[in-house]
């Protein structure tokens, strides 16, 4: 069995987010990049499955600028066994790499593709579904287990009200959320090796897939600043506080 | 064009979520429709033709969407939403789950976790963990919206009197299957609405200490939440965390004990009303968003706040 992994490079969740001061975007010049958290799970999830002999190999994918080949070797340093590049000028939004990674599948054929849940950068929680829908299977998302039995996946949801279980017929989409588990970090050895894995590159173009915009980004803002309050030096003050000035209890 | 809602329900109730999104549609326009999907659900149906605003409901029932598996019910939205000019759900996990399968059915975009509604096409949502606000504009003929409900105020739940249209078009995929759901049961309000909210973090040490925070909680008629640390540490289950990835909230009262005030966790709270912080390291970065700090160990502040109220 085949698995694909789709990865995004992002910007490393513990870099401070500057809105640029022109306001046309997130100010990404010499900030430190790294793989998508969820995207870390989900090619750890894959690893797994090659370990307990499910998979058999782990193809990993990234679309985007040259740059995203440091985050495929990445993947390949934790134990995928190959990358391919689609490249493009720009990230392109949900729905183009959503079409994109279709291309992929269709032409690699893998019984499981693992996404994560949502990237970090744009908040968007949207690919994996997206996928699932171009390629007509069935998806589970935010996932916290996945279990692959005869021709299907049973996955455990992370949903509003607890946990729901759902069983995919094979090939699926699964996107990860964060206690799917807990990623292992890539050994030196294991980083010299990733870079003599096979790394293809393609262009979206060579791909035959049109690139639309759907959306238009006019503006981005920093946040309203929440004022800092108050210290308050007992209990008694406290309640004080909040029963005469803020009037919330 | 009317606007279309996706109803967020348990086959037996009308969820809050969607009363939020139908205030979001009302910023939009005026023609306002509900479905409702799901398995033996027309007491649903007839809560929304109450929902004020709303002129038409249209009810799909049927087993194959008894249990919102997106593989059916995308379908039939992308079927029905084709005369619609907007289709809106509320951000929750189901709406996570549905919208962006039925965008791509309709090869349409998505606007995740609105906050805002600028003019029909042009949105406010936050990315990079809340740390900004983009304003997009949809350039799609139908636009799509999952919209965080804490940033709209419930519609009226009574007071319309809406048409039920039943529709009788079946989608089953047979791609996926439900096997089974692990509900938390709690007597305490619901997480993302509740005026009050208790969360606790990785001090609270174990899973028994919680009952501090729940002890604190009924006493406020508060909802309790979490951290992801306390969530990991598997002190509660994770339909309790608050967070970027988590739940959203921004209730009046919000006081997080032994949390330190990661961007992650402070994503899903910071638009609270009023926040308080207790936590014994005074250099914690939750207290650069609290309104009243308190710095303490928790073991002794949390049971003499109680006592006190
Ligand atoms: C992609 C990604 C997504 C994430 N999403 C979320 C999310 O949705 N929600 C979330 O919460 N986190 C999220 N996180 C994790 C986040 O970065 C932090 O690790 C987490 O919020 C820390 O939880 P904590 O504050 O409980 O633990 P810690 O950071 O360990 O803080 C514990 C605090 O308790 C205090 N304390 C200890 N003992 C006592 C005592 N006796 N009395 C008083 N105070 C005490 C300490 O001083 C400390 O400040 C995410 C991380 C990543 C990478
Ligand atoms: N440029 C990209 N290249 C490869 N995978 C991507 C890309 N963008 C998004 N994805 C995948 O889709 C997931 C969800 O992203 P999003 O829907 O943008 O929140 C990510 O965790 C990745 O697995």
């Amino acid at each position: 069995m085949k698995v694909l992994v789709a990865v995004k490079r992002v910007l490393d969740h513990n870099v401070k987010v500057r809105v640029k001061s022109d306001h046309s975007d997130v100010d990404l010049t010499n900030i430190k990049m790294a793989l998508n958290p969820f995207c870390e799970i989900a090619v750890e999830e894959a690893v797994r499955l090659k370990e307990a002999g499910i998979a058999t190999e782990v193809v990993v994918m990234s679309i985007g600028p040259k740059a995203v080949q440091e985050q495929i070797r990445t993947a390949l340093a934790l134990g995928a066994d190959r990358g391919i590049q689609i490249e493009t000028d720009t990230m392109p939004e949900s729905l183009s790499v959503a079409k994109l990674i279709a291309k992929v599948v269709e032409d690699e054929r893998p019984s499981l593709i693992i996404l994560g849940k949502q990237a970090i950068d744009s908040d968007n929680n949207q690919t994996g579904q997206m996928l699932a829908a171009l390629t007509g299977m069935g998806q589970g998302t935010f996932a916290s287990d996945v279990e692959i039995q005869d021709n299907e996946a049973l996955v455990t949801r992370e949903v509003d009200g607890g946990l729901q279980t759902v069983a995919l017929r094979l090939p699926a989409i699964v996107t990860s959320d964060l206690r799917l588990n807990e990623p292992r970090y890539a050994s030196l050895p294991n980083i010299m090796k990733a870079k003599k894995k096979p790394l293809d590159v393609k262009s979206a173009a060579e791909l035959g897939i049109e690139l639309r915009a759907h959306t238009e980004l006019l503006k981005v803002e920093p946040p309203a600043e929440r004022q800092g309050g108050i210290k308050v030096a007992s209990v008694e003050e406290l309640v004080d506080k909040l029963k005469n000035e803020a009037k919330v209890i | 064009m009317a606007i279309l809602i996706i109803a967020e329900h348990d086959n037996s109730t009308l969820k809050p979520a969607t009363l939020h999104a139908v205030s979001a549609a009302a910023l939009i326009g005026d023609d306002l429709e509900i479905l409702v999907a799901g398995e033996s659900c027309q007491s649903v149906a007839e809560q929304a033709s109450k929902v004020a605003g709303i002129s038409k409901v249209y009810l799909a029932d049927d087993t194959a969407y008894g249990h919102q598996l997106a593989e059916n019910v995308a379908p039939l939205v992308a079927e029905l939403g084709k005369n619609f000019s907007h289709i809106l759900a509320p951000s929750t996990t189901t709406g996570k789950n549905l919208m962006p399968r039925v965008a791509a059915l309709l090869d349409v975009g998505l606007q995740s976790d609105v906050i805002a509604v600028e003019g029909a096409d042009t949105f406010k949502r936050p990315i990079y963990a809340g740390n900004a606000i983009a304003t997009v504009r949809s350039l799609d003929e139908i636009k799509l919206l999952t919209v965080r409900t804490t940033a709209f105020d419930a519609a009226a739940a009574e007071g319309g009197s809406a048409s039920t249209e039943t529709l009788t078009e079946l989608y089953d995929s047979g791609l996926s299957r439900f096997i089974s759901e692990e509900v938390a049961k709690s007597d305490r309000p619901e997480l993302t609405s509740a005026p009050v909210v208790v969360s606790g973090g990785r001090g609270m040490g174990n899973g028994e200490n919680f009952a501090l925070i729940e002890r604190l909680a009924d006493k406020l008629g508060a909802a309790v939440g979490a951290s992801r640390a306390a969530v990991d540490a598997g002190f509660v289950p994770n339909d309790m965390q608050v967070g970027q990835t988590g739940k959203i909230v921004a209730p009046d009262l919000y006081i997080a004990v032994g949390i330190s005030g990661a961007i992650q966790h402070l994503a899903g709270m910071k638009d609270s009303k009023v926040i308080v912080a207790i936590n014994k390291d005074e250099e914690a970065p939750i207290f650069q968003v609290a309104d009243y700090g308190l710095v303490a160990d928790l073991f002794e502040a949390v049971p003499a706040l109680e006592s006190k109220l």
